[in-house]
């Protein structure tokens, strides 16, 4: 009884400490709370959502643009598929970050941009006309990279291309395949984004709690993985041997059609910075974002300006990246140099998201949700 | 009163009592919870690489064997409560314990090395004198024991929130609420008084201040009488309020059932009761046994023994001394010392292979390696970055890159600072070794933090 009392007694001392400041101080402190509510509807009304839209009009296009080309493999429809390819592409260096819901549970990401392509396996695909194109085997096999492969890397030049696709004797084959790629992608994206926009969206911005599977946790965490994995060692860490013994040339993104490679790494940082800064996908307006966030945060901590310092840095790698050569492969190639020194210079960021903002934020790298001190 | 007539003098062995059956009873919940949780499998049966103890690295995980350790612990527990074997079920505990917070360092509470340094204590406790099945079986009871065995176990809970409430007195804590300025803000979620009182700074201030002034002064106001009630009332609230605000497992209820100890006889008594008449309940019956005398036997070599145990335990934590720089940056000397809670420390450490002959070098992907919380756990502490280093030396070696320097880019941010380099980044560390010595290749603090 005793303890039933003393117990009764401290839950009314936690909410008698609470309930007393909540009426006025909410109102006079202009600190006093950063609305995540907005945060999250800002990334999800005025970037991941227009993303996908984008993404899932450009493939759209890649679509009709492959029909053409299979009706008719003339050098022409060759040239607009290629294009519907690269209008696509860029947009989907917006898109690699959002690892949730629907994307993460289907495995969307790897199944749209996993380099190098195995070449192996699509050739295999192509004589038995047997696959499965959602199967893990098949990760490397399928979407942006599998498509390059089969638009710029057939062939050591155009009608050498062409010709798999017309006088081949598994033309036909060739033409199943690159049309499946395709359909898949674009089924893939549409889901992902009617799954949005059917109720994922309400349920993602509702959920503000600060726990593993906060939506502000795993959205952060996830661009974090994508800075680090997708962007700092995919475009530029692997191909310049960072993670080798030797320089690896063939590993960039878009290896067929290399002198594309700096355009989605250009892509890719400024999906980055827009993000951070809760910049509107299709416009200029900033809207609630991370570096509000910190902003918030450092009136708090009265710390350092963190969100300068993360801005600072990717207008640096920004900087840097347009010095290089427009074709990765070739730059790896000829001066390497200046390719490990732009991962060092995209590396410092990885330290100011990782160990400085995240501490801001106080949000948890780690999943295993093992007790504390 | 010399301590020649403190040694004699006794006391009734009802709070023992109370005390083993709370205390088995805790760990018992403790164990069935962590394997629950899958944190065997997580923790100690998936990660390739264990982080061990200068001079435990012999005590590793036993692969499916590492649950016969787990039942082992759980079962020892359970023959604690009920008093059976009580000796034997102890030391058993203590040891499969220990061995499973000695397997990976990753791990380290203060709390696990607490129920560890308690239950070896335990073990010269006669805590099966009274309501225990031992006492059936021998068909005898000892209703008075030893005044000293209960004060023992007073003095180490005494020593624990005392040392942590010494830590807290330094200028993070006191002058810029950190970290609890990073960690209360973040509880939003919380409902009720996240999104305002957790955001307020006052109450960071207050929360530092009253925590540290409430570890100080609780061992006092339990000992005196006509504080206990409240001081009892104040460890509830404390510790419920604290497993509202953080992750902290089973350790408030712990230092809860614990605090019980302090209590006088007659409301061990009253608990013992209540307990009969539950067991009344399932048709236990319980038979009343023959009072003996309690002599504990050699008790002068066991009570010199303790002595000695509990000077270690009060000179243990103020070892930092003895090395240079600031303690929450080098972390020499900083478990098992009751620091808890005083740091937001985060670190990112990039290890780098250097084949100095051919003058290739490459990184290494930590997740390669180790689990995210190893890689978290790493990244911040030097001994864990020197043994990751040892290891990946070892690892690249029998890829047969040799010869071979490994060097780790690293930086880490303490309570709100930004971050700042960590380790030197041009010394080989599989030149380095770990060693009692100050460890001269982590880079200064740029700061200063001042007490304890």
């Amino acid at each position: 009884m005793k303890r039933i009392l003393i117990a009764l007694f401290a839950i009314f001392l936690v909410l008698s400490c609470s309930s007393d400041d909540s009426g006025s101080e909410i109102n006079n402190n202009p600190n006093d709370g950063f609305d995540r509510q907005a945060m999250l509807s800002n990334w999800v009304d005025n970037i991941i959502i227009p993303v996908y839209t984008d993404l899932n009009v450009k493939l759209g296009n890649l679509v009709n643009a492959k029909s053409s080309f299979i009706d008719d493999p003339t050098q022409g429809n060759l040239d607009n598929l290629r294009m519907a390819w690269q209008e696509a592409y860029k947009v989907w260096q917006h898109a690699e970050m959002f690892n949730v819901g629907l994307a993460e549970s289907t495995n969307y990401i790897f199944q749209m941009n996993v380099y190098p392509t195995n070449v192996n396996d699509i050739e295999n695909n192509i004589q038995s006309l047997n696959y499965d194109l959602g199967s893990v085997n098949n990760n490397d096999a399928v979407g942006f990279p599998a498509l390059d492969y089969l638009l710029h890397g057939l062939g050591e030049n155009d009608s050498e291309i062409l010709a798999f696709y017309t006088s081949n004797a598994n033309a036909e084959n060739y033409k199943t395949y690159l049309s499946d790629l395709v359909d898949r992608m674009k089924t893939l994206t549409q889901s992902v984004l009617d799954d949005w926009n059917n109720g994922f969206r309400d349920n993602f911005v509702s959920n503000t709690e600060n726990s593993a599977t906060g939506s502000i946790n795993l959205m952060v965490n996830d661009y974090i993985f994508f800075y680090e994995k997708g962007f700092r060692a995919n475009k530029f860490g692997i191909p310049a041997g960072n993670f080798s013994p030797n320089p690896l040339p063939d590993r960039v993104e878009a290896f067929y059609k290399a002198d594309f490679s700096k355009t989605l790494a250009l892509e890719g940082i400024d999906a980055i910075q827009n993000f951070f800064n809760g910049r509107a996908y299709s416009g200029t307006s900033d809207a609630e974002s991370l570096k509000d966030y910190l902003d918030f945060l450092n009136t708090i901590k009265e710390g350092e300006d963190l969100s300068t310092l993360i801005n600072t840095q990717f207008d640096e790698a920004r900087q840097k990246i347009n010095t290089l050569n427009d074709n990765f492969a070739e730059q790896v190639q000829t001066n390497n140099v200046a390719m490990t020194e732009t991962f060092d210079i995209i590396q410092l960021a990885v330290v100011l998201l990782k160990v400085d903002m995240l501490q801001a934020l106080d949000i948890s790298v780690d999943f295993v949700d093992t007790d504390g001190d | 009163m010399s301590i020649k007539s403190y040694l004699k003098k006794d006391t009734s062995s009802a709070p023992l009592a109370v005390f083993r059956i709370g205390f088995g009873v805790m760990m018992l919940i403790s164990i069935i919870r962590f394997w629950s949780y899958g944190w065997i499998e997580k923790l100690y049966l998936e990660p390739q690489f264990h982080f061990s103890y200068y001079g435990f690295e012999w005590v590793k995980p036993l692969g499916d064997w590492t649950y016969l350790i787990f039942i082992i612990c759980g079962l020892s527990a359970f023959f604690v409560v009920l008093g059976l074997k009580y000796r034997l079920s102890i030391i058993l505990f203590f040891l499969s314990f220990t061995y499973i917070e000695l397997m990976d360092k990753t791990t380290y509470l203060n709390h696990y090395y607490f129920i560890s340094i308690l239950s070896f204590v335990m073990i010269f406790l006669p805590a099966n004198a009274y309501f225990s099945l031992d006492n059936y079986f021998r068909q005898k009871q000892y209703k008075q024991i030893p005044k000293w065995t209960i004060d023992s176990i007073k003095l180490l809970l005494g020593i624990v929130y005392f040392y942590a409430g010494l830590a807290k007195i330094n200028s993070d804590w006191l002058f810029k609420a950190m970290p609890l300025k990073i960690w209360l803000p973040s509880k939003y979620d919380l409902p009720f008084i996240g999104e305002n009182l957790m955001q307020q700074e006052w109450f960071h201030y207050a929360m530092s201040w009253s925590g540290m002034l409430y570890d100080l002064s609780i061992p006092f106001l339990l000992l005196y009488k006509k504080t206990r009630v409240f001081a009892f009332i104040l460890v509830v609230f404390f510790h419920v309020f604290t497993r509202v605000l953080f992750p902290i497992g089973m350790f408030p209820y712990v230092m809860i059932v614990g605090s019980l100890i302090f209590f006088d006889a007659k409301v061990h008594s009253k608990i013992i009761k209540w307990i009969k008449s539950l067991l009344k309940v399932f048709k236990v019956k319980i038979q009343n046994l023959p009072t003996s005398n309690f002599q504990y036997p050699k008790q002068k070599i066991v009570t010199s023994f303790l002595a000695v145990f509990f000077i270690f335990q009060i000179l243990i934590p103020f070892r930092y001394l003895l090395y240079p720089g600031e303690l929450f940056w080098r972390e020499e000397g900083y478990r098992f010392s009751w620091r808890v809670m005083l740091m937001e420390k985060r670190g990112y450490a990039n290890f780098k292979v250097v084949n100095p002959k051919d003058k290739t070098y490459f990184y290494v992907d930590n997740s390669d390696f180790l689990s995210s919380f190893q890689e978290k756990q790493m990244s911040t502490q030097p001994d864990f970055i020197l043994e990751y280093a040892h290891f990946l030396g070892e690892h690249f070696k029998s890829q047969g890159i040799e010869p071979i320097e490994i060097y780790v880019e690293s930086y880490v941010a303490l309570n709100g600072r930004r971050s700042q380099a960590y380790i030197n980044p041009d010394v080989d560390l599989l030149k380095e070794y770990e060693s009692f010595q100050p460890k001269s290749w982590i880079l200064a603090f740029k700061d200063e933090i001042k007490g304890f």
